[in-house]
């Protein structure tokens, strides 16, 4: 399973496309929403969590479907589900390669967007952990979506339909942990409801992604 | 280990195709299934191989001791021939490619993209990979679509000491495979069609 | 005995609830007429919202069972994972667009009562987010239900859907709630009399709710049958196809 996530890794690296295209988009959200709603950086810096956080959600989502498609079409995906390796593995290890190649940039680039909107320095450690806390969640949603919606010929609309409601608890969690940081506020509440929603996607979720592409296969 | 495969019944897209398909493969013996497009060869492979839940019928081998070879090669494009065996290899948790390459003449290519191979010699990776999952029974889809017939008979080759090791190869083909062996037709198991589902009376 | 089971059988389904239907949808009027008469015309104003408050015959009952539909969903979804029952996964299917109604008309109801008691058509309080939030849930699954070919499939990967997303939805409603405290008046009905609105809005309200139970029930049965019909002629026509 290990030679999955390296694998999927290795891809993402030589296609170039992988690490960029979440990245450039984050990039180009943050950078958008200034002209959008004016310079004022007392405004900039109440509505950054919001955005920080709805920018890494769009950018996640934007490269949902290749998750699975790319092996669903060059035939990978048979083989793997009847390789010994047990097919929620394989889900978890797609989701892991996405939360690498997708995730964790947006973690670390964060901060820096964070001072393009003028978000309170005292948020920015909780913007750094909250992303990381609920960006793995998003991405083993975005799995489970992605498995549900691989055998379809465009199932990018579909999936961002499928996906956008699961979203809304982490969006909320994570944009309320920032807020509370930026504010000074208790953070404990938004913080774990962040990480036990990830805990428990990645621990049930890969079950039903897995029946999921089973279903698909057949 | 044995493959015998008994009353066994298919559906692709929810409709029976083949039905009371019976054949048993010992070790060291190959099948070649032949019949008409549309019959169901791939659908009673991939049942076989555990992708899709049989209507009925039964069969003894388990999934696990089946390496499938689909239409598709499951290559991907921008990771080198030796790149792409190393990972099934490391998949199946065997070690060593050296013999899947030199069995079909990739050693030459080893350190080249897959997106720059030929078709034949795509495939020629892609039947290596079966060497390289070291398990008993291979069930293969077309496995000689664009290969030379250089190709071919390494393909042969491949197969006769994967039986004399004492595998079993289950191959639907429409080609001759250059060696003696077994055929199966399935045109008189196809599956009549006003049979009626207990179940599904009035839907069909 | 017979058991209830016996209805998943598509012919002994489609028999029974062709005898029942007329009767259920007299049942249904005649309940929906009586409940909203009673409620619209023979019931005081409020003393704050005045007669605004009467949209509440329909407000209610159309919350309650866009929450009902999908629960009911849920349970044939299970069922037809569990026992296989083709009829239940049509079930499943053809509540969809009825919950989405309900939900809508929920939405429209409440932008309608609210816009002149909170001065706004809509807000983003708790419960019109978690309304929206369900009419999402709902056309993703519809949408599901649609975009595959396979019926089988469609089912299973429809009912994994349903059940991954009720457990989303009970998150949701929560993280909405920790969200925004929200301008909604509490429950209209409760176990807990205190809250209750008073008795001379409660009866005609349970008949309301009653005629949209009853219609629900209709709905889902016509559009089931409507779906076991569409299942047979693809059946037939594939059976067509093979000979």
């Amino acid at each position: 399973m290990i030679a999955l996530l390296s694998r999927d890794l290795a891809l993402a690296v030589r296609a170039g496309g992988g690490f960029g295209l979440g990245l450039a988009f984050f990039l180009i959200v943050t950078v958008l929403v200034p002209f959008g709603v004016g310079p004022e950086s007392a405004t900039l810096s109440r509505i950054a969590p919001g955005i920080l956080w709805v920018g890494a959600l769009l950018a996640c989502l934007l490269s949902l479907d290749r998750i699975f498609a790319l092996d669903y079409e060059d035939g990978s995906l048979d083989l793997l589900a009847t390789a010994p390796v047990p097919l929620e593995g394989v889900v978890a290890m797609k989701a892991a390669a996405h939360w690498v190649t997708t995730g964790l940039p947006l973690v670390l680039a964060a901060p820096v967007l964070g001072v393009l909107l003028n978000l309170a320095p005292a948020a920015m450690g909780w913007l750094v952990l909250g992303l990381g806390l609920g960006t793995p969640a998003l991405s083993m949603i975005g799995a489970f979506g992605a498995a549900l919606t691989v055998g379809l010929k465009r199932g990018g609309l579909l999936l961002s339909l499928l996906v956008l409601p699961l979203y809304v608890p982490t969006l909320i969690f994570g944009a309320e942990l920032v807020a509370r940081g930026a504010a000074g506020q208790v953070t404990a509440t938004p913080a774990a409801m962040l990480a036990a929603i990830t805990l428990a996607t990645c621990a049930l979720l890969p079950f039903a992604a897995a029946a999921a592409l089973r279903v698909n296969l057949r | 280990m044995e493959l015998t495969v008994s009353d066994l019944a298919c559906a692709r897209g929810g409709i029976p195709v083949l039905e009371a398909v019976s054949f048993a493969l010992r070790p060291g013996e190959a099948l070649l299934l032949r019949g008409p497009n549309g019959i169901g060869k791939t659908t009673l492979l991939r049942t076989l191989a555990g992708l899709q839940p049989a209507l009925a019928g039964t069969a003894s081998a388990p999934p696990e001791a089946i390496a499938y070879a689909a239409h598709a090669d499951g290559l991907k494009a921008t990771l080198s021939v030796a790149e792409n065996l190393t990972f099934w290899a490391r998949i199946f948790g065997t070690s060593g490619i050296d013999a899947a390459l030199a069995a079909f003449d990739l050693g030459d290519l080893a350190g080249r993209q897959a997106q720059n191979l030929s078709a034949g010699q795509k495939r020629r990776l892609g039947l290596a990979r079966l060497l390289v999952t070291g398990r008993p029974i291979w069930i293969l889809d077309e496995p000689t679509v664009s290969l030379d017939v250089a190709s071919v008979t390494l393909f042969g080759q491949a197969v006769r000491a994967h039986l004399a090791g004492g595998g079993m190869a289950l191959i639907a083909t429409h080609i001759d495979p250059g060696f003696d062996v077994a055929e199966l037709d399935l045109t008189r198991f196809r599956a009549a069609p006003q049979r009626l589902d207990d179940f599904d009376e009035a839907f069909a | 005995m017979a058991s209830l089971w016996q209805y998943a059988n598509p012919q002994k389904f489609v028999q029974t609830t062709g005898a029942v239907l007329p009767a259920l949808a007299v049942l249904t009027a005649l309940a929906l007429i009586a409940g909203l008469v009673w409620g619209f015309f023979f019931t005081p104003d409020d003393f704050r919202q005045g007669s605004t408050v009467k949209i509440i015959y329909l407000h209610v009952p159309a919350a309650l069972m866009a929450i009902n539909a999908w629960l009911m969903m849920l349970v044939a979804s299970l069922i037809w994972l569990v026992r296989r029952h083709h009829v239940s996964a049509l079930a499943a299917r053809a509540a969809a667009p009825v919950g989405l109604t309900m939900t809508v008309i929920a939405l429209l109801t409440g932008a309608i009562w609210g816009q002149p008691m909170w001065g706004t058509w809509w807000a983003w309080d708790p419960r019109l987010t978690s309304f929206l939030i369900l009419g999402l849930f709902y056309l993703g699954y519809i949408a599901l239900w649609a975009a595959i070919e396979d019926p089988d499939a469609a089912a299973d990967l429809t009912a994994v859907l349903c059940m991954v997303g009720s457990v989303f939805a009970v998150l949701s409603r929560y993280a909405v709630n920790f969200w925004n405290q929200g301008l909604h008046q509490g429950a209209s009905l409760s176990m807990d009399a205190e809250e209750n609105v008073a008795d001379v809005f409660y009866f005609p309200l349970l008949v309301c709710i009653a005629g949209f139970v009853l219609l629900f029930v209709t709905l889902v049965l016509l559009r089931t049958r409507t779906e076991i019909r569409a299942r047979r002629i693809k059946a037939l026509l594939a059976r067509e196809r093979m000979a």
